[in-house]
């Protein structure tokens, strides 16, 4: 046969590398800021664009989607080129996948400190952006199927799968999740509502962790882990069994973020059973990559590369491990809300994907510049710096999630709660607050050293861009050679009827949980009394969403005797069938506000605007002094309206046609409660003298943002409380 | 407020049926796999498993 000589392309996964360091520094630069605002509330007091609710999106999509989505293409261009024995199938595509990307990332960088966001978690970015990313995602793929086949290596390595299955389902996730319908540019309503938006948000955000941050992840490992090593895998077999089992009961756990919700039992129950399934095909994998450094654990002394990937492979370990824990009812009745789910986070996020990260560009980096790492001992710095950093993180993170959980819940004997003011149970963790930004500032530091490194590497060696490589032509396979093989090496030379399966086996979960929330016509009980927001509320709607208010407030209060002392009667189901999006939220930071309607006057709201500290001392709310400032644009009402009929909210005509008069008439309600306030209304009157002597434009109380924002409060959780003649 | 808690999926006509699919879905799906496994041949995955380890030719020697 033949001996063809190729070249490698090099660049694009040298440029994928320097994305990958870019916007690593950025993407946790922006969560530094956000952990000192836990401390310093208001040090970017009355900059829109920099406040907690916006930055935290931020944060998160830099790190997923720009730091680990570069790194995962800077390791699949790199590992699948030399796994086939081939050139990527295009150039032309490399760079697409490269610059798109990019692009896209730059925009979320801009759109969503603007307040561009659909509110659900980890698919913040709007529409345009959203298609954006998937015709990037398909030039990724595309590219990646191309080169499978112009292979010149007849059977397909284990990573190669990964790589196949983290395309299929990140394509398919995307775009189910997704489903939005725009009223403007840059503005979107979600498709589905309440329950329905819930389940299919954390099927997405689920299953996003799973195949973004851990199946591509595990690619990398099966072929770092073994470079690095310089020996196989410990089992192939192994593997194979990790492969399938890791997608096919992976797509199933999603539920588990919505336990003790108004989610369907059974499809908590289904959530939890598999979430327990999931630590067989974790850990397996896990036992493979720690075991191929069988006999040469004397190089994990030495090697930094290999310490990184070991302490990556631990925390993935940790991580999987505690995943199932978290799921169990008990547990998760605890943990959800609190830091906890923080602190778990960041031991897959720190660890498992940051130091693979960072063990892979060790290694690459003086491959790509054929030379040797500048420093050795800097490297050995920036791990034990970075380890230390991630125990100072997380460590804390527990304690805190444990104490303010267990605050929470405790009752005095009489039956009253005993910390029934939640600043108490946030004031208590603030130590702790403390300690996680010192370890994040931590591994932060070791991130710069790495950037150093790199960059005296990179000066002391030259760059090879294309590399020359030699292979044979795959020869066509005969009936002969086939005889005996048997069934998954046939499967393994098919990369289409591979990817057909890994498809099917992802589509099965999916399938079996969303679509009957979509075609039984009974499965959310209706609730008479529940009627649509006002045009005014759906307004007020729309900045709570901007502004980011679920990162830290839930809307779903759970059936637990502490919960319902605390926040009032536990959230329903029918409840949120107008909710497109749902809004139920992760984590609180502050308390639940599901039932905040009618709970406090106008003027309290107005004046915790303000300023949160005047009404709630020691409160860590940032103020929103721009909402009592900015007028309100509420001129596309009418649009949003005809949106929400168009998904099934039943806004009659009429409601439309009225719909400014209505605003205008429950605004006016508001600023004249607003009023009965003397010292509002002194210094609103003096505002307004002021401006009226100065001839400057003035902006009515009733047309400012404040004055929605009240508007939506005061109607959360009410509907229920209406008495109905049934 | 318990009368707005009720069963989502008792109305669907033959309810019962889907558990059965879903267990022999599960349980033909993981013999399947087991049987595939271990009835490789030892020769293909020493072949397969040494493939990143191949191309160590050019300036992979570092």
């Amino acid at each position: 046969m033949e001996v063809q000589k190729f070249y490698y392309d090099n660049k694009i996964v040298r440029n994928f590398i320097y994305a990958t360091i870019v916007w690593g520094v950025v993407g946790m630069t922006v969560g530094l800021m956000v952990a000192f605002m836990f401390m310093f509330p208001n040090y970017t007091e009355g900059i829109s664009w920099l406040s907690f609710g916006r930055l935290r999106p931020l944060h998160t999509n830099a790190v997923i989607f720009a730091f680990v989505g570069n790194a995962i293409f800077a390791g699949v261009y790199y590992s699948t080129q030399r796994l086939l024995k081939a050139r990527m199938f295009s150039d032309l595509l490399s760079k697409i996948n490269f610059w798109g990307w990019q692009l896209i990332i730059v925009a979320a960088a801009i759109s969503l400190p603007l307040g561009y966001t659909t509110s659900k978690e980890y698919a913040e970015l709007e529409w345009p952006i959203d298609i954006a990313i998937a015709l990037v995602w398909v030039v990724f793929g595309a590219n990646l199927i191309g080169t499978l086949i112009k292979r010149r290596q007849r059977h397909i390595y284990v990573a190669i799968w990964f790589y196949l299955a983290t395309f299929v389902t990140v394509a398919v996730l995307h775009i189910v999740n997704s489903m939005e319908l725009p009223v403007s540019f840059m503005k979107s309503y979600s498709a589905y509502a309440g329950v329905q938006d819930a389940l299919v948000q954390w099927w997405y955000g689920h299953n996003a962790v799973a195949f973004f941050l851990t199946t591509p992840f595990l690619g990398l490992m099966y072929y770092f882990v073994p470079k690095a090593a310089n020996r196989p895998v410990y089992s192939y077999r192994l593997s194979i069994v990790h492969f399938w089992s890791l997608i096919f009961i992976y797509i199933w756990a999603g539920p588990h973020h919505l336990l003790y919700t108004a989610l369907p039992d059974w499809a908590q129950n289904l959530g939890v059973a598999f979430s327990i399934m999931l630590i067989a095909p974790s850990w397996g994998g896990m036992i493979n990559g720690l075991l191929t450094l069988r006999g040469a654990w004397d190089k994990v002394r030495t090697d930094p590369v290999l310490k990184f990937m070991v302490v990556a492979i631990t925390g993935y370990g940790m991580a999987t491990f505690e995943g199932p824990m978290l799921a169990l009812k008990n547990v998760n009745a605890i943990a959800h809300y609190t830091d906890w789910i923080v602190a778990h986070v960041h031991v897959g996020a720190l660890a498992w994907n940051g130091f693979l990260t960072f063990g892979m560009i060790y290694w690459l980096i003086p491959r790509l510049f054929k030379t040797k790492l500048w420093s050795i001992s800097l490297a050995n710095l920036h791990f034990w710096i970075g380890t230390l950093g991630i125990i100072l993180y997380t460590l804390p993170l527990y304690v805190a999630g444990f104490v303010q959980a267990s605050m929470w819940k405790q009752f005095n004997p009489d039956g009253t709660l005993v910390y029934g003011n939640f600043l108490e149970t946030v004031n208590q963790i603030m130590p702790m607050y403390w300690m996680r930004a010192i370890g994040g500032s931590m591994f932060i530091i070791g991130m710069l050293i790495l950037v150093y490194n790199v960059i005296m590497t990179i000066k002391s060696g030259s760059s090879v861009t294309d590399e020359l490589a030699e292979a044979p032509e795959l020869e066509k396979v005969t009936k002969k050679q086939t005889k005996s093989e048997g069934y998954h090496t046939w499967l393994e030379r098919r990369p289409v009827k591979f990817t057909l399966y890994a498809t099917i086996a992802i589509l099965i979960g999916g399938a079996v949980q969303i679509i009957p929330s979509l075609i039984v016509d009974d499965y959310i009980p209706q609730i008479s009394s529940v009627k649509p927001y006002t045009p005014l509320e759906l307004e007020g709607r729309d900045l709570y969403i901007r502004e980011g208010c679920v990162g830290c407030h839930s809307q779903m209060i759970r059936p637990f005797r502490s919960e319902v002392e605390r926040y009032g009667e536990y959230s329903k189901a029918g409840e949120y069938v107008y909710d497109h999006p749902f809004l139920w939220g992760s984590k609180r930071t502050g308390p639940d506000l599901h039932r905040i309607g009618g709970k406090y006057s106008d003027n309290w709201h107005f004046n915790h605007f303000y300023d949160p500290q005047t009404t709630s001392d020691g409160s860590i709310m940032p103020s929103y002094k721009w909402f009592i400032r900015d007028k309100h644009d509420r001129s596309n009402i009418v649009g949003k309206m005809e949106a929400m009929v168009t998904l099934g909210v039943p806004y009659t005509e009429e409601d439309i046609a009225n719909a400014e008069a209505s605003m205008d008439e429950q605004a006016a309600q508001i600023e004249q409660n607003l009023y009965s306030d003397p010292d509002f209304a002194n210094a609103y009157e003096a505002d307004k003298a002021a401006a009226a002597e100065n001839g400057e434009e003035f902006v009515e109380m009733r047309d400012r943002e404040v004055v929605s924002i009240i508007a939506y409060l005061q109607r959360l959780g009410t509907d229920i409380k209406v008495k109905t003649e049934e | 407020m318990l009368r707005f808690i009720k069963g989502n999926l008792e109305n669907i006509d033959g309810v019962a049926i889907y558990p059965i699919i879903s267990l022999l879905i599960f349980f033909i799906f993981f013999v399947g796999l087991f049987f595939w496994v271990i009835t490789m041949k030892k020769s293909h995955i020493e072949e397969v498993s040494n493939i990143p380890l191949e191309n160590d030719q050019n300036n992979q020697s570092l």
